[in-house]
């Protein structure tokens, strides 16, 4: 009798990413791996230059045993997943209330000349993307941004165009 | 028991049930989209909300329990206002286009529109558009039509048991689909057509063809699997236009498989045979049936001994067709009538049980705590009674396949994959695991088996179940010792305490019994004095003269060469067909064109033992008659005694007589033989039958032949075994079983065990080659 | 009577290390609990003397909602910690992650004692990052002292605790959506009942609560119910953070008495900024119904005061607004965020928040027409209270508070296709 391995987990992701995602496997019930597909999903987002592709998602299903289609609605769900190539930088720009009456417009404004582009868009060195977000919780320090994990916050031009001068 | 009142009028509701549970019992209307009584609760499309005293809020009938004294109002204005707005909401978004879909007429958006919704939009922005995908070639798709109920998504997760549609995005960006443009491969795929309360997902080759008020309905019994699903067939101009579930709670719930619902189309096939046709000189000619049927009485007449006449009928007919298909037979002097096509182990003939069936109700399979499944890929033979089998899993029933290829499961189960010969060995395992002997062949084979820890792990769970069920499959029915494999199921069931069951593969295959369509037995399931000789025997020792019921040479037998070879050497075949096939005009002399599915009354006799009538919903197509009548006809040409028949009816109820106090009874005898059959040297080839290959009228349903279940015959091997034949992924191989050969595609197939390779039978292409299960040598092309 | 409950240790150095926080007597309460086995009940009963309501917003009692998890009963239960601060003007528990982050683990143990839970998860929303290493370094540091794992201090309580991070998804922080998002899922909130406390995480009873609520239970059992209770004022216990952000010269967070005048928390947050005119206050995070300023200015930052004046207190989220904005626009931000975030499942949120957002974008941009104040005002009704979740209602809210208050200006960009603030 031979047995089937139905997929092999081995021949998924690099050694390093899959010993990251074990790690978030091990938090959750040995039955609700799917726990960890959050995890997951960022992980190999952040390995993948920013972003997802369906055969990356279909990867993380068949790693944590789920169907594709459950890795695409959580992928589609969260708004910090891109399924679209973005710049090595993701410019994350709040927009709402207590940032929009401290000026977040005057940031957005100075971010778009600056580096010629649109929310929503990707310089085409492929360096910066920007994106509007909802409130990111730090509105004691409106208007502010966050870049890749860090947030920066009290913005002016001057304070940006530092920030940008900074970034690799 | 709690007692709650609805308008005003008091019912007695249990307690914890939801509202709207008791008032659709109640024969009181509430509106509602999410809400499915087959499906979980998801109470999201908010439409059923209703007014409940002292709450502050309006309620969702589909997710509040009822509760002792409440006070519910349905259509107060607060019920109503809600009702209005939920449905205005729906419709901001929801494209006008009645006129051009589908579903206009049977649209539950519609029906509750015309209830709850306003004559003038307040909406003056644009609305959503959702650019369709493509899911297949069953189910036509519309999603700016979609409303998000979600019911389709929850049908994939809970009642087909994979996740193929879902929501994607959120907010108004949410999508119901597949995200990604993939086909929906569920065998159960097509009810989330009915499901859908809008047009977003409708039929797609029923699509433009017909408006819902035009057609009209009438009752049915599917014709493929054993289950007998119930039907409705909708109408219109004498032709069926779509095939959809009749609720029938204990057999069908109120779901079909997609082979019931879209293997209609089949019936308007080009190769429908519509006139009665003679082969002369080599050349078929069209003749009126006044010829035919003369030609027919007097070729058979003409044959004059009995035993060289043979008479090989389809399970899939009715049981009207089997019962005067053997009455003829029988009455020119012949047992040798048979409808088992598929089977190629005839060892246990006479020790086998003559009433066989499921062992239990098909409601019961979902009470199961265990089932050892035998040969059986139940997910594609018998689609509903898998449902069944799942719904069990999931509710923790420890489910063990012994099988010749690894299922692709849509639950939790142990499958032993191994060699036809090695699937003997391991049932024997179990049985030597349960401490039985056996007798006869079994106690040889149970004697040599070692009782391993697979082998122990099924037989403890058949033993520790309260309920269990042994059951053997369409792959065991075709196995070269199913005669073995039959009696050491038995030998587990008795051991385990289980009980033990055939899951029967045609519409037909147990009224067959009943109606005496065997070579041993009578109507009635009685044992014929004289006996005939069985289908093989009919096959390897040519007859004369051959009469075929509904089956096709080349995708219904055993051996397709060897049927091809025995009715090419006869001096007559009489074919009583629905379609033809270049293979049955090279084979028979007389087709006589007989009435398809839905073009004739009669009966099935499902595998759980229930007889199941019904009526001729549209005339048959051209100059096809109903086969009943046709055998009557011959009958009488032959005059034979008592037969004139003047309705189905009276068929059906003069054997019914004779099988009165006839109990379905599944006591299986001995055989001494247990010489193995499927033991080879080389490769064995495992002839599985598809379920979109399982009878002409699936055979020739297009839709049906374009989705991943129909997939054209190839050679299916694993990677090992390709690489010792030497061959690889997309090559073409030749294979040779019995000294014919196939020129097939190969493909790669980690599912399929060493020492096998899958060449599935009743495919175009396969039918030059020998046994569903015999050895085959590979070399590459 | 600043700073006296989450925010205690903020002066410290660097006060999310364990010595610091130990410094201050913090694990003292859950090492007197463990060592002296408190009854569990004992526990519950002063959580409840307390006062203490939930601080995510909702404000419902703390103690009422742990007593209804059915201690004895067989099987994993769950304490969940609510991080995914993110209702906009909210960013008082991003604070507590990053500078008292013990307090809210000591707290959640206890709560897992309390109910009699073994397995702990921190959801915090995935752009918190740093509050994460914060909180994950915490998490390393407790374990390492044996405060989490199993047999903590050798009473034969095991404990775990772990954090979620989530993936961008305000819905998230209702507390049904936020278990199904741990459990790998969208975050679509659950219908209830089933409440969590019978069905929570992967079916099991649970408790989830807010991280100020959780992290403000060390210094309830250390002081005493009463004394918490005491801070605040009849119906609302304690002291609470509050997030105060807007046209201001010293925004941030600062933990007050419950019950504190509007106009003391304005002049900690530096008053007005420019000394402009206060216009109007949106008291507990943007869901909140909008006040006039005058009328803000004569109430206390309590639940039945901000009720009464036709608003809710939230999770404390003030966001001041002086004359220079047009409350359109305003209203046109905080719609177009609920339409954003709505999670689709139910059709009055779903295709309701994209109405109401279209709509007012229209009077915004100069093609109002007369019947939308009507029709906002019915939609946000239609929506209202016919969700699952809050987040309809959030929706709603403002929008009705709006066209109380500011009526005149929306009606003003209707008749003139402009702006009334722009003009004036």
């Amino acid at each position: 009798m031979n047995t089937i391995e139905v997929n092999n987990k081995a021949d998924i992701f690099s050694t390093e990413i899959r010993g990251e995602i074990d790690q978030w496997v091990a938090k959750y019930p040995a039955d609700w791996k799917q726990s960890a597909v959050m995890a997951a999903l960022r992980i190999v987002q952040d390995a993948n230059g920013g972003w997802l592709t369906t055969e990356l998602m279909n990867d993380v299903a068949a790693y944590l045993d789920m169907a594709p289609i459950a890795v695409y609605e959580v992928a589609t769900f969260y708004s910090m997943y891109e399924l679209k190539p973005v710049g090595k930088h993701k410019i994350c720009i709040c927009t709402n209330v207590s940032c929009m009456i401290n000026n977040s417009d005057r940031v957005v404004d100075h971010l778009e000349d600056r580096l010629g582009i649109k929310l929503g868009q990707t310089t085409e060195d492929g360096r910066f993307t920007l994106k509007e977000v909802e409130c990111l919780g730090a509105c004691g320090g409106a208007p502010m941004m966050q870049i890749g994990k860090q947030y920066y916050e009290n913005l002016t031009p001057e304070i940006i165009d530092s920030i940008l001068e900074g970034l690799e | 028991m709690v007692t709650i009142e609805v308008n005003g009028r008091e019912l007695k509701a249990k307690a914890g049930d939801m509202l709207i549970e008791v008032t659709d019992e109640a024969g009181i209307d509430i509106p509602r989209f999410c809400y499915h009584k087959k499906l979980s609760i998801s109470a999201s499309c908010r439409q059923c909300l209703v007014e409940v005293k002292n709450a502050p809020k309006p309620l969702p009938a589909c997710a509040t329990p009822v509760m002792e004294g409440m006070k519910v109002f349905t259509r107060s204005p607060l019920a109503l206002a809600a009702q209005k707005g939920t449905m205005e909401f729906l419709l901001i978004n929801h494209p006008l286009d009645c006129p051009i879909c589908d579903q206009g007429g049977e649209c539950e958006l519609q029906d509750v529109a015309v209830a709850c919704g306003s004559d003038a939009s307040r909406f003056v922005e644009g609305k959503r558009v959702v650019p369709a995908k493509n899911i297949g070639p069953l189910i036509a798709t519309e999603m700016t039509r979609c409303i998000h109920c979600t019911r389709c998504v929850r049908f994939g997760e809970e009642i087909a048991g994979i996740r193929e549609m879902g929501a994607t995005g959120r907010g108004e960006h949410m999508v119901i689909g597949t995200y990604i443009e993939k086909s929906i491969d569920s065998e159960l795929s097509g009810n989330i057509i009915d499901l859908c309360p809008v047009g977003a997902l409708t039929s797609k080759p029923f699509r433009f063809s017909a408006r819902a008020w035009e057609l009209t309905q009438v009752e049915g019994v599917a014709p493929h699997d054993s289950v007998g699903s119930n039907l409705h067939l909708h109408l219109r101009s004498n032709k069926v236009m779509r095939v959809a579930p009749k609720d029938n709670e204990s057999i069908n719930e109120c779901w079909i498989s997609d082979r019931d619902r879209f293997s209609y189309q089949g019936l308007y096939s080009d190769d429908r045979l519509t006139v009665p046709k003679i082969k002369q000189s080599g050349e078929w000619q069209d003749v009126t049936w006044e010829v035919a049927l003369d030609m027919a009485a007097a070729g058979l007449q003409e044959i004059g001994e009995g035993e060289q006449i043979a008479t090989l009928v389809s399970p899939s007919s009715t049981l009207e067709e089997l019962y005067l298909a053997q009455k003829v037979t029988r009455g020119l002097g012949s047992n040798n009538i048979d409808y088992r096509l598929r089977q190629g182990d005839f060892r246990l003939d006479g020790a086998e049980p003559a009433f066989s069936w499921l062992g239990l109700k098909i409601s019961e399979i979902e009470n199961l705590n265990a089932a050892l499944l035998v040969g059986s890929n139940t997910r594609k033979e018998q689609p509903i009674l898998a449902h069944n089998l799942r719904k069990a899993a999931v509710s923790g029933a420890k489910v063990h396949f012994i099988n010749p290829l690894q299922l692709e499961l849509n639950y939790t189960a142990g499958q032993q994959l191994t060699t036809p010969a090695g699937m003997v060995q391991s049932l024997a395992a179990v049985a030597k695991a349960l401490g039985a002997t056996g007798e006869g062949a079994a106690a040889k084979v149970i004697d040599k088996a070692v009782a391993d820890d697979d082998a122990k792990a099924i037989a403890s769970a058949l033993k520790d179940a309260d309920k269990a069920a042994v059951m053997l499959g369409n792959i065991a029915a075709a196995h070269p010792d199913y005669s073995i494999l039959c009696v050491l199921a038995s030998v587990v069931a008795n051991a385990s305490g289980a009980t033990f069951g055939f899951l029967a593969e045609a519409a037909n295959s147990v009224g067959a019994r009943l109606a005496g369509a065997m070579p041993h037995l009578l109507p009635g399931a009685k044992v014929a004095a004289e006996k005939g000789l069985d289908v093989m025997k009919l096959q390897k020792l040519p007859r004369k003269g051959y009469l075929l019921l509904g089956a096709e040479p080349g995708y219904d037998f055993w051996d397709a060469g060897l049927t091809r070879n025995a009715l090419e050497s006869a001096d007559l075949v009489v074919a009583l067909n629905t379609h033809t096939s270049p293979a049955l005009e090279a084979a028979a002399d007389i087709m006589l064109p007989i009435a398809a599915f839905a073009e004739t009354s009669g009966t099935y006799v499902n595998t759980a033992g229930e007889w199941q009538s019904f009526r001729g919903a549209v005339k048959p197509l051209g100059e096809a008659r109903p086969a009943w009548k046709v055998l009557r006809v011959l009958g009488n040409l032959l005059d034979q005694e008592d037969c004139e028949y003047t309705s189905s009816e009276q068929v059906r109820d003069e054997l019914a007589s004779l099988c009165e106090g006839v109990m379905p009874d599944n006591s299986v005898g001995k055989t001494e033989s247990a010489d193995l059959q499927s033991a080879v040297d080389g490769l064995i080839r495992i002839g599985d039958v598809p379920p979109y290959a399982l009878d002409s009228l699936v055979r020739r349903a297009s839709a049906l032949q374009q989705t991943k279940d129909a997939a054209p015959a190839a050679i299916c091997i694993n990677a090992e075994e390709a690489k010792k034949a030497g061959l690889a992924d997309c090559d073409s191989a030749v294979v040779t079983q019995d000294g014919r050969e196939a020129t097939l595609p190969v493909s790669i197939d980690a599912n399929i065990p060493d020492g096998c390779v899958r060449i599935s039978a009743g495919l175009a292409g396969t039918e030059t080659l020998g046994a569903q299960f015999g050895e085959v040598t590979l070399e590459k092309a | 009577m600043v700073n006296e409950v989450c925010l205690r240790t903020l002066d410290l150095d660097r006060p999310w290390l364990l010595e610091q926080y130990q410094s201050r007597g913090g694990y003292e309460m859950l090492t007197r609990i463990l060592k002296e086995k408190t009854p569990p009940e004992e526990i519950i009963e002063e959580v409840k003397k307390s006062g203490l309501r939930g601080r995510g917003g909702a404000g419902f009692p703390t103690g009422l909602k742990w007593s209804f998890i059915s201690r004895n009963a067989p099987g994993q239960k769950y304490v969940v910690c609510n991080s995914d601060e993110g209702e906009p003007g909210t960013f008082k528990d991003r604070d507590i992650l990053r500078y008292n982050p013990h307090q809210l683990v000591e707290g959640m143990i206890i709560a897992a004692y309390a109910i009699g839970a073994t397995q702990g998860y921190n959801y915090i929303r995935g752009e918190f990052w740093e509050p994460y290493e914060r909180f994950e370094a915490a998490l390393k540091e407790a374990r390492e002292a044996g405060f989490l794992g199993e047999n903590l201090l050798d009473s034969g309580f095991d404990f775990e605790l772990h954090a979620h991070l989530g993936g961008g998804a305000y819905v998230c922080g209702e507390e049904t959506a936020l278990l199904e998002s741990i459990e790998g899922k969208k975050g679509q909130p659950r219908f209830k009942p089933p409440f969590p406390a019978h069905f929570g995480l992967y079916g099991r009873p649970t408790i989830i609560n807010n991280t100020e609520s959780l992290a403000s239970i060390p210094m309830i059992l250390k002081e005493g119910g009463p004394w918490f209770a005491d801070i605040g004022v009849k119906n609302s216990g304690g002291s609470k953070l509050f997030s105060i952000s807007g046209n201001l010269n010293n925004p941030g967070v600062f933990e007050i008495p419950m019950g504190t005048p509007f106009s003391e928390l304005l002049e900690m947050a530096g008053g007005v900024k420019g000394g402009r005119k206060l216009k109007a206050v949106i008291p507990g995070g943007s869901s909140a119904p909008v006040i006039p300023g005058e009328q803000m200015m004569d109430l206390t930052m309590d639940y039945d005061a901000i009720a009464e004046a036709g608003s809710m207190l939230g999770s404390g989220a003030v966001i001041v607004l002086d004359d220079t904005n047009c409350m359109v626009k305003v209203l046109e931000r905080m719609s177009y965020f609920y339409h954003e975030e709505s999670c689709g499942q139910c059709t009055p949120c779903r295709e309701g928040t994209g109405w109401l957002y279209r709509v007012i974008s229209r009077i915004e941009n100069g093609q109002g027409r007369q019947e939308d104040l009507d029709l906002l005002n019915d939609v946000a009704a239609r929506i209202s209270g016919r969700t699952i979740c809050a987040l309809g209602d959030a929706a709603a809210g403002p929008v009705a508070g709006m066209l109380k208050h500011f009526r005149d200006e929306f009606q003003y960009h209707i008749d003139h296709k402009k702006c009334l603030v722009g003009a004036g």
